[in-house]
């Protein structure tokens, strides 16, 4: 999902803060050569979060962080306090009437609370 | 030369690597370029189906109630030939700690992980998978590191693996989330090297052996409930082990009748490692994307021979669309008050129209659910869907096109089966295990090897190897 644009993004982040890093594993010359071209055509990247150790740092920083096992990595900060942005989605006209259709009793009879065996 | 973390470098690593993070010779189960000793590989830990039993009930995996969806039989019914319309059972697999059966898988691995002195686990995988893993680490006190394909490289994800992301975080692991690539499997061999973490690839024994007790469990319950055994078992099949397990379980319990159903959703024509491809499908496991390359060649994976061999077990498998299943997750919500997750409710969708085909008497196993949450909802599915330029709509379901067009069906009635070709799939496999022989003439061994692992017989892969030469040299 797309991020939203309401979102407040904050620039700068400080030791201790939860954090994610952005990092290029392989570059489209890196990668093997039996790809499909779109997958190819593009680099191979990884985001990981964790706690910054540096004492201060801006977006876009090179910088260390903690992982959750205690694990230090380091990369480029992309995000302060990253966000779990995905949802439940939209109400779909197309399930909306699903469950009023299968109520309806077949051939106009009542269904029976128990089947018949 | 381990501090050359190249691609070429580290992948030609792999066998040492493997070796020492899974604690398996597999050499020593070679008998020949083509067959090894299936049975040998899944004992060599010395696990028994008591002792993964007790593993797991002390972990609170497993024991997951079996339902019978009596108001979801009655609509089929209603739509079934006269004296059709065998009885549908779900096996609740959503009330296993982490919400689905793969807890199953990962209780066994990170168990054996944790007793032979492993500080952690790495797995590979988008899925519940990664969860399961994540869930059981922390309650062994193992760190976990769950590498997922997240992400195109516009930074777009699928909904339902963000989900994935937050509860693995959620239960404390270390999550790469990536981008789309087959190169997956370089990180995961880096980290291997980096960490000395025990890896609990899906398709090492113990992955298949957790599975073992579903089957198992299933087969008991509906002869304490019914007297009697199922007749069918249906099973959402993408890397193999669902089937395998569960079939193995049957097996165990001794039921020898009940026919074993492969599903999977239908994404044909869409290649699994595009970057473009990757956010047009709203299913991101239980998908011929996987189900057809996993069933005609099962040693394409993470270890040097899989364990999850569902082409040994299957009776059929049959491919449902992406609108079916979502039609189903509806019905399973607003007809038996059990909302849950769509990928879970694969085999549901196969089990409607297959329930026409049986007699009313009959019984019908779905052997899974799993948990639902936000990204893991038909809304969240088909919103995303739409905003990645999908054509979502009511209608027959002969109209699905994956990667254009989702259909919700309008009627029961238009729930159907493509089935497909086992032996179609079993010729595939064939030529797969010859050309992967390198031009080693199979001898008898081999071709009870091959019948064994093809479901077939000796006589059926005589024929086929026969044809293959025939076809060379014309």
């Amino acid at each position: 999902m797309k991020r939203t644009s309401q979102e407040k993004h904050i620039n700068s982040a400080h030791k201790g803060d939860l954090v994610q890093i952005h990092k290029v594993i392989l570059t489209p010359e890196q990668r093997p050569a039996d790809l499909p071209a779109p997958t190819k055509a593009v680099p191979y990247e990884a985001w990981i979060k964790g706690l910054l150790l540096n004492k201060e740092a801006k977006i876009g920083d090179t910088v260390q962080i903690e992982t959750f096992i205690g694990r230090q990595l380091s990369g480029t900060l992309v995000e302060v306090n990253p966000l779990y942005d995905h949802n439940f989605g939209k109400p779909r006209p197309e399930l909306l009437s699903i469950g009023k259709e299968v109520k309806k009793a077949p051939e106009g009879k009542n269904r029976e609370p128990s089947h018949e065996k | 030369m381990r501090n050359d973390t190249s691609y070429h470098s580290v992948m030609s690593r792999k066998n040492e690597t493997l070796k020492a993070s899974i604690g398996i010779d597999y050499q020593q189960f070679e008998l020949s370029p083509i067959a090894f000793d299936y049975e040998g590989l899944m004992n060599s830990y010395g696990y028994s189906l008591p002792d993964i039993q007790r593993i797991q009930m002390e972990t609170g995996v497993g024991n997951t109630p079996l339902v019978e969806l009596k108001n979801i039989t009655e609509l089929v019914r209603s739509v079934s030939a006269l004296g059709k319309g065998g009885r549908i059972f779900v096996k609740d697999e959503r009330a296993c700690p982490s919400g689905s059966f793969k807890d199953r898988r990962a209780s066994l691995s990170v168990y054996h992980a944790a007793r032979l002195g492993y500080k952690g686990v790495v797995a590979a995988t988008s899925g519940n998978y990664g969860a399961a893993v994540a869930s059981q680490a922390a309650k062994y006190g193992l760190k976990a590191i769950i590498l997922q394909e997240v992400y195109d490289s516009h930074k777009v994800g699928q909904p339902e693996i963000l989900e994935k992301t937050r509860t693995c975080e959620a239960y404390g692991a270390e999550v790469w989330q990536l981008t789309v690539g087959p190169e997956l499997f370089y990180i995961m061999l880096l980290i291997l090297e980096e960490t000395g973490f025990f890896s609990a690839s899906l398709y090492i024994p113990t992955g298949v052996l957790g599975i073992e007790t579903l089957g198992y469990e299933l087969a008991q319950q509906v002869k304490e409930q019914e007297g009697r055994s199922p007749d069918m078992v249906v099973i959402a099949h993408a890397g193999g082990g669902n089937v395998t397990g569960t079939a193995r379980g049957l097996q165990k319990a001794g039921v020898h009748e009940t026919a074993v159903v492969g599903v999977s959703v239908d994404l044909r024509g869409l290649h699994m490692a595009s970057d473009y491809d990757f956010n047009r499908k709203s299913f991101t496991t239980a998908h011929s994307g996987f189900g057809f390359p996993f069933l005609t060649w099962p040693d394409r994976t993470d270890v040097p021979r899989n364990t999850a061999r569902a082409l040994r077990y299957l009776d059929r498998y049959v491919l449902v669309s992406q609108g079916e299943v979502f039609y189903a997750t509806e019905l399973l919500a607003k007809l038996e008050g059990m909302e849950r997750g769509p990928a879970g409710n694969t085999s549901l969708a196969a089990a409607i129209p297959l329930a026409k085909e049986l007699d009313r008497d009959q019984i019908l196993v779905v052997q899974e659910t799993e948990y639902t949450a936000a990204g893991k909802l038909p809304s969240s599915q088909l919103t995303f869907a739409e905003e990645n330029g999908i054509e979502v709509r009511r209608g027959h379901p002969k109209g699905n096109i994956p990667g254009k067009v989702i259909v919700i069906p309008e009627r029961i009635e238009q729930m159907r089966i493509e089935e497909v070709s086992l032996n179609g799939i079993r010729e595939s496999y064939l030529k797969n295990a010859i050309e992967a022989a390198k031009g080693y003439k199979p001898a008898e061994q081999d071709i009870l090897f091959l019948a064994e692992d093809s479901k077939s017989s000796a006589e059926f892969v005589r024929k086929t190897l026969n044809s293959f030469v025939i076809t060379a040299s014309t």
